[in-house]
C-alpha cells in the first residue's frame, strides 16, 4: 500500500520536472537522519550555485507533505567563513509557489545578500520531524523490544537538479528487522548508508523503508501548561502541568511486576523509568506533585550552573499509558527580569526543561504583577497569543496573563522569548497596606463592640438592675479602696511603734499619730456618703450587710490601734521596760490581730463578689 | 506576697490631695488589676488556642497537607463536589460511582455539616481574596475546630466551676490524645467538628440551665442543629439531655429554668433537626429518639401538677391527684408507645444501638458493624494511652463536683460516666469521653492547686507585716483552712505544712507536665500517620515512604477506561472513587450487607464461580491488597475471615469452618484446601512463589505472616494481571472478557 502511493508520487513527480525552475543547481547534498531518539533530525548540507543568469535571493526547499504535518522545525543557516564560524541564521517561510507539485510542502530560505551569478554557498538545513517514527508491531507483550518503521526518500526531494548526493541513516543500534536495499542500500555497524548517486533530475523521489529497534520511550506531552509568575518581592514562580503519555508500541497482555523488578533485561525495555529536568541555576522550592498528592520519588542536586531535578513518575510507564504530573520550581528574579527605558522585560526560555520530550500542545502563561500595563511579548517563531486575569492572593483587579500557545514543541524550541511591560514599584506595597488596613479594622470593630452599648431596650428591667448593679459595685471598690486606705494609715502607726522601741523618739511618734488621725477621720467622712448610697440602693441589699461589718471592724481596729499606740507612748514616757511594756499592750495586740484577719477576710469575701 | 503587693497603694499620700482628684487614680489602679487578670486569662487562652492548632500539624510536617485514611476521601470528594456545582447540585447529587450498579443518593445519606462547613470557609476564605485550594482547608477544618473546642471547654469548665478550672480544661482539651486522634490535619470526617459541635450544644444547654434564659436554649438547639447536621453521635446528645432533666426531676432540683431550657431546646431542636434530610422524622418515629419525647411530656405532666398543687392548696386533695393523674399520664404514655411500636411507626432501636447498649450483640448479629476495628471494645491499654493521668484526675474531679453540687455539675458528672461508658464499648467512643473526662480532670486539678496555694499564700500572710491582699484571686472559700491558719498564728505554726503543700504542688506540676510531654509523644508518634502513605525505617536508619496506594489509584485513574468498575473490599472504595476516580461496586458507607456480602462471596469462592459473580456485576479489574512483601498486616487476607463471615451471612453456600483448619486460620501448606484455591488467595498471592522476600527463607514467604505460602503455583485462567505497585501492596487484575464460543 506504502509503496504503491509512493511510486504514484513517483511518477507524477517525474510529469513535473520539466517545469522546475533551474536558475539553481545543487552541486552537492549530504543528508544525515538521527533516528536514535523518537525524534527524527535531518541535516542537510547543500551546496547550491547559481547556474542562471540573474542575482537569486531564494533557495526552495521541497517536504512532502505527508512528512511535512510532522514539521516541528525548520532551521536554516550557513557559517562565516571557512570550517567552523559562527553560525548565521537565515530565515525560513512557508510559501506556495504556483505551478508546483501539491504533494509537497515548500519553505523558501531567504538569502541576506543574493547569491551572485556563478557563485555558490553552502547552506546547512535542520528539518526535525515529531509522530514520524510508527511502532511495528503496535502491540507489544512486556518482555519484547520496540521496532518502529522509517520512510523517507533515498534522493534528496528538491526542485533543482541536484549533481551528487549522499545520505546516511543514524540507527540507535540493536536489531534491524530489514530496510530497503535498492538503491544502494549499506549497513554498516548501526548506520545505513545510501548512495552517493550522481546527476538527478528535480523531484527525484525513490522511497525508502527501515524497520529496527527502537527502545526508547516515546515521551510525548499531550498538553503542557506552563505558568510563570512573577512577584516583584523577589521571585520568579514556574509551575508546569504535564500531561505525559508514551506513544511507543502499546502494551498487552498486562504489567507483571515481578518481570519488571527481577528480570530487567527483559522487563519493559521501552518504558519510561525516569526524566531529568534540567531546571536553571539557583532554583529553589522545587515540588513534584500530581492531582492526588506528593510524589515522593525524586533527586535534585546542582551547581552554579544547572539544577538537575531527576524525577520517576508513580508507576513506570509502558507504551500507551499515561500519566499526569506537576513540577514547580522558583527562581530568582534578577536572573530573569531586567530594566531598559523604563520598561522591565521578562526573558526566560520557552519550552520545557526536559530531554528528549515531544509537546503536542504547549501553553505559556506568563502572569505578571497585579498593576502591570503595556503588556508585550517576543517570540522567535509563530505562536497563537491572548490575554487573562489571574485572581491570585489579595488581588482586587487580578494580575495581566499573557498566554502563549504552540503546537508541536521539541527541545530547538527551548529558547528565550520577552515579555515587556510596565510597572510602578509603590504599587507593591498595595497588599501589604490592605492587610494591614484589614487588621486595624478588626481591631476597631473589636474596640467599638467593647466600648458600645448594644441592648435593644434602655428601659427595660433587666437593663436598669444592670446599670445600678455597675453603680453598687462602683461604690463598692471605692469603700474597699478606703478601707485598704485605713489599713495602710494603720501601718504606718505600727511603723511609728516600732521606730518608737528603736529611736525613743516619742515626739515624732506623737506626730504621726496625730498625722494619722487626722486621716482616718478625713476617711472616714469620705465613706459616708458612699456608706449612704449603698444602704438606700435595692440593689446593694445583698452586700450590705457585710459591707457594714467591714466598716465597723475597721472602726474598732482603728480605736485599740489607737488605744494601744496611747498606751505604748505612755509606757515610753513613763520609761517603763520592755517586758512591761509587752504585758500591757499584749491583750490589744490579740484583739487587733484578730479582728485583722476578720477584715482581710471580710475584704476578700466583697472582692469575690 | 510581701506587704507590699502590687496593688495596695503603697504609701499613704498626703491628706492634703482633695478626695476629688484622688478616686479616680485609685479607680483606674484597681481596675489595672482586674484587666491584668483578664489579659493573663486572654493570653493563655490564646496561647491553647494556637497550641491545639500547632499540634495537630505534625502530619503535615512528616507527610504532606494531605487527606488521610478512609471515610475522609469521601468527605473530601463530596466537598470538592459541593465547592464545585453549588448546594442545590450538591443535594440532589446522585452518584453514579459508588455501588455499581446501585448508585447512592448522596445528598439523602450524609450529614452535611461538616462540607457546608469546609465550604463556606472556603469561600469565605476566597471572598476575603486568599486564593487557597479547597485541600489545603479540608485538612486543616479539624484542628481549626479542636482549636475552637477549646474556648468552648473554658467557658464550659467556667460555667461548671470557675475560670481556674476552665483554663485548665481548656489547655488539657488541647492535648489530649483522645482527641487528637480523629483530629489531626488531614482527618477531616465528621467527628472534627462534631466533637466542638457536642461540646458546644452541652455548654449551652448548660448555660440556659444555669439562668433559664430563653436566649440561652435557643442557642443550644441551634448548637444541636449544628451537631445533627455533622454527626450521628447527635443521638448521644438527644439521649443524655433527656436523662439529665429525669436525674434533676428525681433529685428534687426541678426549676422553672430547667423547663424553659428543655421544652425550648427539644422542640425548637427536633424541628430544626428535621430540615437535616439524613435524619428527617426520626426524631418523632424512631425507638431511640422516644426517650426525649416521653421526657418532654413528663415535664409538662410536672409542671401542671405543680400548678394544680398551688392552686388546690390542699395536700390531701393534692395527693389523691396526683395518684389519678399519674395512672393516667403512664398509661397513655405506654399505650401511646405500645401502639406506636405495634403498628411500625416507630421503628425499634438500630443494631448500632443495641451494640452499644450490649457490647456482645454485634459479634453475634452484625458482622459487618463487628469487623471495624475500630468498633472493638477498648483495651485498657488505649483508655492508658489516650487519657494518661486523666485517667486518674477523672475520679478526682468526680469527687470534687459530687462535693459542690449543683445543676451543672450534676449534668458534667453525668456526661462523663455514661461517655466513659461508651468509651468502654467502642473504641471510637473514647473520642466523645474525652471532653468531659477533660473537664472533670481540669475541677480536680484546678481545685487542688487552688487549695495548695492558698496553703502557701495563708502563711505568708501571718506575718506580721502583712496587710492586705492585693490580687483578686485569694478566695474565701478556703473558710477551712483560714480557720485552721487563724488557729495557727496564736500557736505555733505546723513546721512542714507549707513544704508538703509545696511539695504538692511541684508534684502536681510535674504530673501536668509528663502528661504534655505524652500528649506530644502520642501525636507525633501514632496518630499522626496518614495511613495511606506508609513509612518504615530502612536499613540504613533512613525514613522508607511506601507510596504504594496512591501509585495505584494513580494508575487506575490514568491507564483503565473511565467507566471501569473496580471491585475490591469496601474499606478501599472511598479511596478508589476519590483518588482513582472509578466507579467501585461497594465502599465504606456500608449500607447493603447484601452486595457487599456478594463482593465478599465472590473473593471466597473458585476463580470460576467468581468469574461469574463478577460477570454479573460487571467488573473490569479486581483490587486487592497484600502485605506479604513488606510485611504491612492490614491487609486483605488478614481481612479475609471477615468477607468469609459477611458473605457467608447472606450466602449459605460460603461457609467460614471449610477456610480453616481445626478452627485455625492458615495460609501455609497446612491450609485448607477451600482456601488455597479461592479468589483472594490467588489474587493475593499470583506469582508470588517466585520471590524471595527475606534473605535465608524460601521464595514465597508471606512476611506479614510469617510463613511460606502453601499455594506457589497459582494460575489464573479468568483474570490476567493488569498492575502491581512497586511494594507489592495493591495488586490490579483485569477480568479477561469471555472467550469466544468457537
Amino acid at each position: 500500500m506504502r509503496k504503491v502511493f509512493a511510486c504514484a508520487l513517483f511518477l507524477l513527480l517525474a510529469t513535473w520536472m520539466t517545469t522546475a525552475r533551474s536558475d539553481l543547481v545543487i552541486s552537492k547534498v549530504d543528508r544525515r537522519i538521527d533516528l536514535t531518539s523518537h525524534i527524527v533530525r535531518v541535516l542537510s548540507t547543500l551546496k547550491v550555485e547559481n547556474a542562471g543568469r540573474v542575482v537569486v535571493s531564494e533557495i526552495l526547499l521541497a517536504i512532502p507533505n505527508m512528512q511535512a504535518k510532522n514539521l516541528a522545525n525548520l532551521k536554516a543557516f550557513y557559517n562565516e567563513g571557512k570550517g567552523k564560524g559562527s553560525a548565521i541564521n537565515l530565515p525560513v517561510a512557508e510559501v506556495h509557489p504556483e505551478g508546483m507539485p501539491r504533494e509537497l510542502s515548500f519553505y523558501s530560505i531567504s538569502l541576506h545578500e543574493g547569491l551572485e551569478k556563478g557563485k555558490s554557498l553552502t547552506v546547512n538545513v535542520l528539518s526535525i520531524f515529531t509522530h514520524s517514527l510508527q511502532p511495528f508491531p503496535e502491540e507489544i507483550s512486556q518482555s519484547d523490544v520496540q521496532l518502529v518503521v522509517y520512510q523517507d526518500s533515498a534522493y534528496y526531494v528538491s526542485p533543482y537538479e541536484v549533481k551528487s548526493q549522499s545520505l546516511n541513516v543514524l540507527l540507535p543500534g540493536g536489531r534491524v528487522e530489514s530496510y530497503t536495499k535498492h538503491p544502494s542500500g549499506k549497513l554498516v555497524d548501526s548506520e545505513i548508508k545510501y548512495g552517493p548517486y550522481e546527476k538527478l533530475p528535480p523531484f527525484s523521489y525513490s522511497p525508502i523503508v527501515l524497520h529496527f529497534e527502537n527502545n526508547n520511550p516515546f515521551v510525548v506531552a499531550q498538553e503542557l501548561v506552563r505558568e510563570i509568575e512573577v512577584s516583584h518581592w523577589g521571585s520568579i514562580q514556574i509551575t508546569e502541568h504535564y500531561n505525559l503519555a508514551h506513544k511507543g508500541a502499546t502494551n498487552k497482555g498486562g504489567f507483571s511486576r515481578l518481570d519488571y523488578q527481577s528480570r530487567s533485561y527483559m522487563g519493559g525495555r521501552s518504558s519510561l523509568r525516569q526524566l531529568i529536568a534540567r531546571l536553571p541555576p539557583r532554583a529553589h522550592s522545587i515540588y513534584y506533585r500530581d492531582d492526588i498528592g506528593n510524589i515522593s520519588t525524586s533527586h535534585l542536586w546542582g551547581d552554579s550552573r544547572k539544577t538537575q531535578l531527576e524525577i520517576e513518575p508513580r508507576f513506570p510507564i509502558f507504551g500507551g499509558w499515561r500519566t499526569s504530573f506537576t513540577i514547580g520550581y522558583s527562581l530568582p528574579l534578577q536572573d530573569f527580569l531586567f530594566v531598559s527605558e523604563g520598561n522591565r522585560f521578562l526573558n526566560i526560555t520557552f519550552g520545557c526543561p526536559m530531554d528528549e520530550v515531544v509537546i503536542d500542545d504547549l501553553i505559556v502563561k506568563v502572569v505578571l504583577p497585579e498593576g502591570s500595563k503595556e503588556v508585550s511579548v517576543s517570540v522567535p517563531f509563530h505562536t497563537k497569543q491572548w490575554h487573562e486575569t489571574k485572581y491570585s492572593h489579595l488581588d482586587i483587579i487580578g494580575r495581566p496573563v499573557v498566554a502563549l500557545e504552540k503546537n508541536n514543541v521539541v527541545p530547538e524550541h527551548n529558547t528565550y522569548f520577552q515579555v515587556h511591560y510596565k510597572f510602578n514599584n509603590l504599587s507593591l506595597l498595595w497588599e501589604p497596606l490592605m492587610l494591614i488596613s484589614g487588621f486595624l479594622l478588626l481591631f476597631v470593630a473589636c474596640i467599638a463592640y467593647m466600648h458600645a452599648d448594644l441592648s435593644i431596650s434602655k428601659s427595660s428591667a433587666s437593663y436598669i438592675a444592670k446599670l445600678q448593679w455597675d453603680e453598687v459595685q462602683a461604690t463598692v471598690q471605692q469603700v474597699q479602696n478606703v478601707i485598704r486606705r485605713c489599713l495602710s494609715a494603720h501601718e504606718k502607726l505600727e511603723t511609728s511603734l516600732q521606730d518608737l522601741s528603736r529611736t525613743g523618739d516619742v515626739h515624732s511618734c506623737k506626730a504621726t499619730r496625730k498625722i494619722a488621725d487626722g486621716l482616718l477621720k478625713e476617711l472616714s467622712k469620705e465613706l459616708k456618703p458612699l456608706m449612704g448610697f449603698l444602704q438606700s440602693s435595692p440593689q446593694a441589699a445583698q452586700i450590705w450587710p457585710k459591707v457594714e461589718e467591714l466598716v465597723a471592724k475597721e472602726k474598732e481596729m482603728q480605736e485599740k490601734l489607737m488605744q494601744k499606740h496611747v498606751a505604748v507612748v505612755d509606757c515610753f514616757e513613763k520609761k517603763y521596760s520592755g517586758r512591761e511594756i509587752e504585758n500591757r499592750v499584749a491583750p490589744y495586740q490579740q484583739k487587733l490581730s484578730a479582728l485583722k484577719q476578720e477584715v482581710d477576710d471580710l475584704l476578700d469575701y466583697i472582692d469575690e463578689i | 506576697m510581701g506587704a507590699k503587693a502590687g496593688s495596695s497603694p503603697p504609701v499613704v499620700p498626703p491628706p492634703a490631695s482633695s478626695a476629688t482628684s484622688f478616686f479616680p487614680s485609685i479607680n483606674g489602679l484597681k481596675l489595672k488589676t482586674k484587666q491584668q487578670e483578664l489579659l493573663i486569662r486572654v493570653s493563655i487562652l490564646a496561647l491553647v488556642y494556637v497550641l491545639a492548632f500547632a499540634i495537630r500539624l505534625f502530619s503535615v510536617l512528616r507527610y504532606e497537607s494531605m487527606i488521610h485514611e478512609f471515610d475522609p476521601y469521601f468527605n473530601y470528594r463530596t466537598t470538592l463536589f459541593l465547592t464545585e456545582k453549588g448546594f442545590y447540585e450538591f443535594w440532589n447529587w446522585f452518584d453514579f460511582e459508588s455501588w455499581y450498579p446501585l448508585g447512592r443518593i448522596i445528598g439523602g445519606t450524609l450529614y452535611p455539616g461538616l462540607m457546608v462547613t469546609a465550604a463556606l470557609i472556603y469561600w469565605t476564605l476566597r471572598f476575603l481574596r486568599f486564593a487557597v485550594h479547597i485541600r489545603e482547608v479540608c485538612v486543616l477544618t479539624a484542628p481549626f475546630f479542636a482549636s475552637n473546642t477549646t474556648i468552648v471547654a473554658y467557658f464550659f469548665g467556667k460555667e461548671i466551676w470557675d475560670s481556674g478550672a476552665g483554663l485548665v480544661a481548656a489547655a488539657l482539651i488541647a492535648i489530649c490524645p483522645g482527641y487528637i486522634s480523629r483530629s489531626v490535619a488531614g482527618s477531616y470526617d465528621n467527628e472534627g467538628v462534631a466533637i466542638f459541635a457536642l461540646l458546644l450544644t452541652f455548654y449551652l444547654f448548660v448555660k440556659a440551665v444555669n439562668t433559664g434564659s430563653l436566649a440561652w436554649a435557643l442557642a443550644s438547639a441551634f448548637g444541636y442543629f449544628y451537631m445533627v447536621s455533622a454527626w450521628g453521635g447527635y443521638v448521644f446528645i438527644i439521649n443524655l439531655v433527656p436523662l439529665y432533666v429525669l436525674v434533676l426531676l428525681v433529685t428534687g432540683r426541678y426549676s422553672m429554668r430547667l423547663y424553659i431550657a428543655y421544652n425550648c431546646m427539644y422542640v425548637l431542636g427536633m424541628l430544626l433537626a428535621m430540615q437535616i434530610r439524613f435524619v428527617g422524622f426520626q426524631h418523632v418515629q424512631s425507638g431511640e429518639h422516644m426517650a426525649a419525647m416521653g421526657v418532654f411530656f413528663l415535664l409538662q405532666v410536672f409542671y401542671f401538677l405543680d400548678w394544680v398543687k398551688f392552686t388546690l392548696n390542699d395536700p390531701k386533695l393534692f395527693y389523691s391527684f396526683l395518684r389519678i393523674a399519674l395512672t393516667c399520664a403512664i398509661s397513655v404514655g405506654s399505650l401511646a408507645l405500645g401502639v406506636g411500636m405495634a403498628t411500625g411507626y416507630i421503628s425499634p432501636w438500630t443494631g448500632r444501638f443495641y451494640s452499644l447498649l450490649d457490647p456482645t450483640y454485634a459479634k453475634d448479629h452484625i458482622p459487618i458493624i463487628a469487623s471495624v476495628s475500630e468498633h472493638q471494645p477498648t483495651a485498657w491499654s488505649s483508655f492508658m494511652f489516650d487519657f494518661h493521668i486523666l485517667l486518674f484526675l477523672f475520679p478526682a474531679g468526680l469527687y470534687f463536683c459530687f462535693k459542690r453540687l449543683s445543676d451543672a455539675t450534676i449534668f458534667i458528672v453525668m456526661y462523663g460516666l455514661t461517655s466513659m461508658y461508651f468509651a468502654g464499648v467502642m473504641v471510637r467512643l473514647i473520642l466523645v469521653a474525652a471532653p468531659a473526662v477533660c473537664l472533670i480532670s481540669s475541677i480536680a486539678v484546678s481545685a487542688t492547686l487552688k487549695n495548695l496555694t492558698m496553703l502557701i499564700r495563708a502563711k505568708n500572710n501571718a506575718t506580721p507585716m502583712g496587710s492586705s491582699k492585693g490580687t483578686a484571686s485569694l478566695k474565701a472559700s478556703a473558710k477551712l483552712i483560714f480557720m485552721h491558719f487563724q488557729a495557727s498564728s496564736f500557736d505555733q505554726p505546723l513546721p512542714y505544712q507549707r513544704n508538703v503543700a509545696i511539695a504538692l504542688l511541684l508534684g502536681a506540676f510535674y504530673l501536668l507536665s509528663r502528661y504534655a510531654i505524652h500528649c506530644t509523644w502520642v501525636t507525633s508518634e501514632a496518630y499522626s500517620s496518614p495511613s495511606i502513605v506508609l513509612a518504615a525505617r530502612g536499613a540504613h536508619g533512613g525514613r522508607v515512604i511506601f507510596d504504594d496506594y496512591r501509585e495505584a489509584y494513580f494508575w487506575l485513574r490514568k491507564n483503565t477506561p473511565a467507566d471501569a468498575k473496580i471491585m475490591s473490599w469496601w474499606d478501599y472504595g472511598y479511596q478508589i472513587t476519590a483518588m482513582g476516580n472509578r466507579t467501585v461496586i461497594v465502599d465504606n458507607n456500608t449500607w447493603n450487607n447484601t452486595h457487599i456480602a456478594t463482593v465478599g462471596r465472590a473473593m471466597s469462592s473458585y476463580e470460576d464461580e467468581a468469574y461469574d459473580i463478577m460477570k454479573s456485576l460487571d467488573v473490569d479489574y479486581v483490587l486487592v491488597v497484600f502485605g506479604g512483601v513488606t510485611g504491612y498486616s492490614s491487609d486483605d487476607i488478614n481481612k479475609f475471615l471477615w468477607m468469609v463471615r459477611i458473605g457467608g451471612g447472606v450466602f449459605s453456600v460460603i461457609k467460614e469452618p471449610e477456610y480453616l483448619v481445626n478452627g485455625e486460620y492458615r495460609v501455609d501448606k497446612g491450609a485448607a484446601p477451600k482456601m488455597l484455591n479461592c479468589l483472594m488467595y490467588k489474587l493475593c498471592y499470583y506469582r508470588f512463589g517466585e520471590v524471595t522476600t527475606e534473605y535465608g527463607k524460601p521464595p514465597g514467604y508471606d512476611r506479614a505472616r510469617g510463613v511460606e505460602i502453601g499455594n506457589k503455583d497459582v494460575k489464573l485462567e479468568y483474570l490476567e494481571e493488569a498492575f502491581t505497585t512497586s511494594n507489592w501492596i495493591i495488586r490490579i487484575y483485569k477480568v479477561k472478557p469471555p472467550k469466544n464460543r468457537w
